[in-house]
């Protein structure tokens, strides 16, 4: 310590920092894989702040270690420390480098969530099918459902003004495909307005602008698929979306995300990214045959816990159809 | 007591002066503020491991993927109560009724708190609190999560909900009126002779702590209330069907609760600012700036609180407002983490148990704080919300801060309180336990939530299988790391070392009293002629006497 200045080793254990939280930031493999266009922006994002954020856990904590080992009192020491109280420059500095680095990041996050298409939700330009319906007529005809229902369909019927919207590249365009997706307690249903299929599982293409009108019929859910990077709550009463592009095809779990009550946690169902040959195909097997609804995600075990009766999946499946244009 | 500035620096209203208190009169409505503190660490010690043995429970259950050890019910029952019992409970009762009350009259001259009546009603809200939230599970235990959100609130054992309801208003009022007091009695009753740049760091933070929650617990009540008169009285404020909405609770219940994260971390930090430098030997570093800091901390705090609606209902405008917003509150608090770090340097370091829970604290804080930051962003939050990396993140900065901090208050003024010094060697065997457990516990969550892993579930994925496991051996070193704190507490209450008035050598007034102080604190008022981290420093000013011996 005596010969080697003090400037090499700050700078070399600079350089040893540095490295070190560039190797974590790209190599920390804690994020599970990317299957949608926003996924890569959120990691990339991520990365940057695990990198500063391992350089300055290991500065603090570096200097914790160095600190307590060097100036801890030894057997038989007496007396004070040091009477520093405090030290202006070095103050500033470490006031000034956090602010520096949080402004960075609040500005570099507003541009993520922009690419993320986070700030344009409600972009349906040509997207129509929500315009001629009326919110009194949904609540005639929901009327001999319970009010919930009523709150569900009416939110349905709303243009969603909340969630992850257009992204750049599709805004002011229509979406290449639509669904509706309703949570209940322990479920999600999924419509598919244009054909009239309803299923327990989210089936789409790989590669096509997807938008997800989600609402919830009895309580607050959300629907988070953690390979895509997205989440937002399914809120009775206030109608949100998602709308991104799956890049990978796959099969994804389907996650709720809010408590919802005892079930929450096998609230679970999956998304099937298929390539665009295997999605019209399942479209038309099941356009055919008139499908209804399964929960498959759910073990039996669950499903007879969890009180799912034949009849409320029925009921469902009344209540989804009236979202189909060809009823209205 | 001539000299005193104010008609508020009464003695106690008692027609006759004892010597001391009786074991009994820490069971009655008694209004001296040595008495309130204990009386409120206790309680709130006796809650937390209430809190702690639903959370092993919950724990246990979570070790394996399935629900095979609680009725998922009863697990969301524990949910709910462990974190409002930990939260309301445990950390906000222990740090800003037990320690605010002992100490700030103590470091500040006083001889007790502005409004000593209104402090013993203060405390005495919350043991029915607590016995409401245990009697509800009578009703099957309030099952919406510490949040409660509605419409799940409004539907689900509402006999429960509505008991939880009028429990948190409690110890809302209690806390209240514990904040007009904090504030009244540090504002009017310090001896003239302290200038304010001498006011010790921890009586800045609660006057910090108690702005705020002035400030934000009316809104929480008023949340409240009307959630409970959705319950029961058919109102429908949260009720979408009936022109109500949901999203409005989430506002009123964070716009609260978020600042209640500060209510619970900067009486915490206050400690921290104590104990460093006394073991450090050294001047706390930076005074001013750790004093402003809790005063920022506590401004731009009160405009953060969407930062838990990213995924909610909430439009673009304000999920990026609140990601800036958020993302400063980063700026004062490291300066208090750098700060600290800043005193280790170049003293002479005492590593007893007080200090090693502080230092562990200043290492898991940083953690804690810098996934903060992560979830402090709408791109990152919008991933990882309600996850178990949010368990893990508050965990770090509630159990990594908050109950370190308090541990760390306990080592270090036990002797102040009972005039007898705890044990090292059992306090130390503490710390270890605590801090490897900790980690084990809430370290791997990080991983957890990232890779898909939801919150508040009792059944998952079972890939998750192996990681949960690991975080519930955690949860049983922690559950064991109490058992040498409480031989130690009990033991040495009674016969651990005589300690004396002033085993550390601190400077602080507390210490300039006996051990424990007298009833009304001093024979006669303290006159300030130290700063109270003056360690290793003469002041030039006035003709002090140097022959004051200030160490040991
Ligand atoms: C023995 C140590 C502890 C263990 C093993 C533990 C474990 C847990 C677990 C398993 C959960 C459920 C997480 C979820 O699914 O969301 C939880 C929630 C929570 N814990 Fe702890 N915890 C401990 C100590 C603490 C402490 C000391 C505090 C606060 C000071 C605390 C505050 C909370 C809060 C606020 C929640 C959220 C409750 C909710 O979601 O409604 N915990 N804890
Ligand atoms: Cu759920
Ligand atoms: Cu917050």
């Amino acid at each position: 310590m005596e010969q080697i200045p003090a400037s090499i080793w700050t700078l070399t254990a600079g350089v040893v920092v540095t490295l070190i939280s560039f190797w974590v930031g790209h190599h920390h493999g804690l994020l599970p894989e990317q299957a949608s266009e926003q996924a890569p922006l959120v990691d990339n994002f991520f990365d940057i702040m695990l990198t500063i954020g391992t350089a300055l856990f290991l500065v603090v904590q570096g200097a914790i270690i160095l600190f307590v080992i060097r100036y801890r009192r030894r057997a038989g020491e007496e007396g004070d420390g040091l009477p520093v109280e405090g030290n202006l420059p070095l103050e500033a500095f470490w006031t000034a480098i956090p602010a520096l680095i949080v402004i960075f990041l609040g500005i570099y996050s507003v541009d993520i969530f922009q690419r993320m298409g986070g700030l344009n939700p409600g972009d349906h330009a040509m997207h129509s099918r929500h315009a001629p319906k009326s919110g009194m007529a949904v609540v005639a005809q929901a009327s001999s459902k319970t009010t919930s229902d009523a709150a569900a369909l009416l939110a349905a019927a709303q243009t969603p003004e909340i969630g992850i919207g257009a992204s750049p590249d599709v805004q002011g365009k229509a979406p290449d495909l639509v669904v509706d997706v309703m949570g209940m307690q322990y479920a999600w249903i999924f419509t598919y307005p244009d054909s009239g299929i309803v299923a327990g599982e989210l089936h789409i293409p790989v590669g096509k602008d997807v938008q997800l009108n989600i609402s919830a019929r009895d309580v607050i859910h959300s629907f988070w698929v953690p390979q895509f990077r997205l989440k937002q709550d399914a809120i009775p009463g206030v109608p949100t979306e998602l709308r991104f592009k799956a890049t990978k095809v796959g099969t994804y779990p389907v996650v709720c995300a809010e408590l919802c009550g005892g079930y929450h946690g096998a609230m679970r169902t999956q998304v099937i990214v298929h390539t665009p040959e295997d999605f019209e195909r399942w479209r038309h097997q099941n356009q055919a045959i008139a499908t209804a609804p399964v929960i498959p995600s759910l073990s039996d075990r669950h499903i007879q816990q969890m009180g799912i009766t034949p009849q409320l999946v029925a009921q469902v499946e009344a209540m989804t159809h009236h979202h189909s244009p060809e009823k209205l | 007591m001539a000299q005193a500035q104010l008609p508020l620096d009464t003695p106690l209203s008692l027609p006759e002066h004892p010597k001391a208190w009786k074991w009994y009169d820490y069971f009655t409505f008694n209004v001296d503020h040595k008495v309130i503190g204990i009386q409120y660490l206790v309680t709130a010690f006796i809650f937390y491991l209430i809190g702690g043995l639903m959370a092993v429970a919950m724990r246990t259950e979570l070790a394996t993927a399935d629900s095979d050890f609680l009725d998922p019910n009863l697990y969301n029952a524990f949910l709910t109560n462990h974190g409002t019992i930990m939260i309301f409970l445990w950390v906000v009762p222990a740090a800003i009724g037990g320690f605010g009350n002992y100490l700030v009259p103590l470091m500040i001259g006083a001889r007790d708190m502005a409004f000593p009546r209104l402090n013993a009603l203060a405390f005495w809200l919350n043991p029915p609190a607590g016995a409401l939230l245990l009697a509800s599970f009578l009703f099957g235990g309030a099952q919406a999560g510490w949040t409660s959100y509605p419409p799940l609130s409004t539907i689900t054992a509402t006999t429960a909900q509505s008991m939880w309801i009028l429990a948190i208003v409690l110890v809302g009022t209690s806390s209240i009126l514990g904040s007009v007091n904090f504030i009244v009695t540090i504002w009017k009753m310090k001896v003239p002779s302290m200038r304010w740049n001498q006011l010790p760091l921890f009586c800045w933070a609660m006057l910090a702590t108690s702005l705020l929650a002035l400030v934000s617990t009316p809104v929480l009540a008023a949340g409240l209330i009307l959630l409970l008169f959705d319950i029961n009285f058919g109102t429908s404020f949260y009720k979408p069907d009936a022109g109500g909405n949901v999203v409005i609770y989430q506002h009123l219940f964070w716009f609260y609760s978020h600042p209640a994260v500060y209510l619970m971390i900067l009486p915490i930090f206050g400690i921290m600012s104590e104990v460093i430098p006394v073991h450090a030997r050294k001047p706390i570093f930076g005074y001013q700036a750790i004093a402003y800091s809790s005063l920022a901390i506590c401004c731009v705090g009160l405009f953060v609180w969407v930062h838990h609606m990213f995924t909610s209902g909430t439009p673009p405008w304000m999920r990026m407002f609140f990601t800036i917003s958020t993302l400063i509150v980063a700026v004062p608090t490291g300066v208090k983490i750098f700060s600290w770090v800043a005193t280790l340097w170049g003293g002479k370091i005492r590593l007893n148990s007080a200090m090693l829970f502080a230092i562990g604290l200043l290492s898991m804080f940083v953690l804690g704080g810098l996934s903060g930051v992560t979830l402090g962003t709408a791109p990152v939050d919008i991933h990882v919300h309600d996850t178990y990396y949010v368990v893990a993140h508050f965990h770090y900065v509630l159990f990594g801060g908050s109950v370190f901090g308090l541990y760390a208050g306990i080592y270090h003024w036990f002797p102040k309180m009972t005039g007898r010094l705890l044990d090292e060697r059992l306090g130390i065997l503490h710390f270890v336990l605590t801090f490897i457990g900790t980690n084990l516990t809430f370290l791997p969550m990080h991983e957890l939530g990232l890779k898909g892993m939801p919150r508040r579930v009792a059944m998952y994925d079972p890939q998750f299988e192996p990681v949960n496991l690991i975080c519930t051996i955690g949860a049983f070193v922690l559950a064991f790391s109490i058992i040498p704190f409480l031989i130690n507490i009990i033991w040495s209450w009674n016969r651990g070392k005589v300690a004396g008035d002033n085993p550390w050598g601190g400077l602080s007034l507390e210490w300039a009293t006996s051990s424990p102080p007298p009833i009304e604190n001093w024979e006669v008022l303290p006159v300030v002629t130290k700063g109270p981290y003056d360690y290793g420093i003469e002041r030039r000013q006035e003709s002090t006497d140097e022959d004051r011996d200030e160490e040991e």
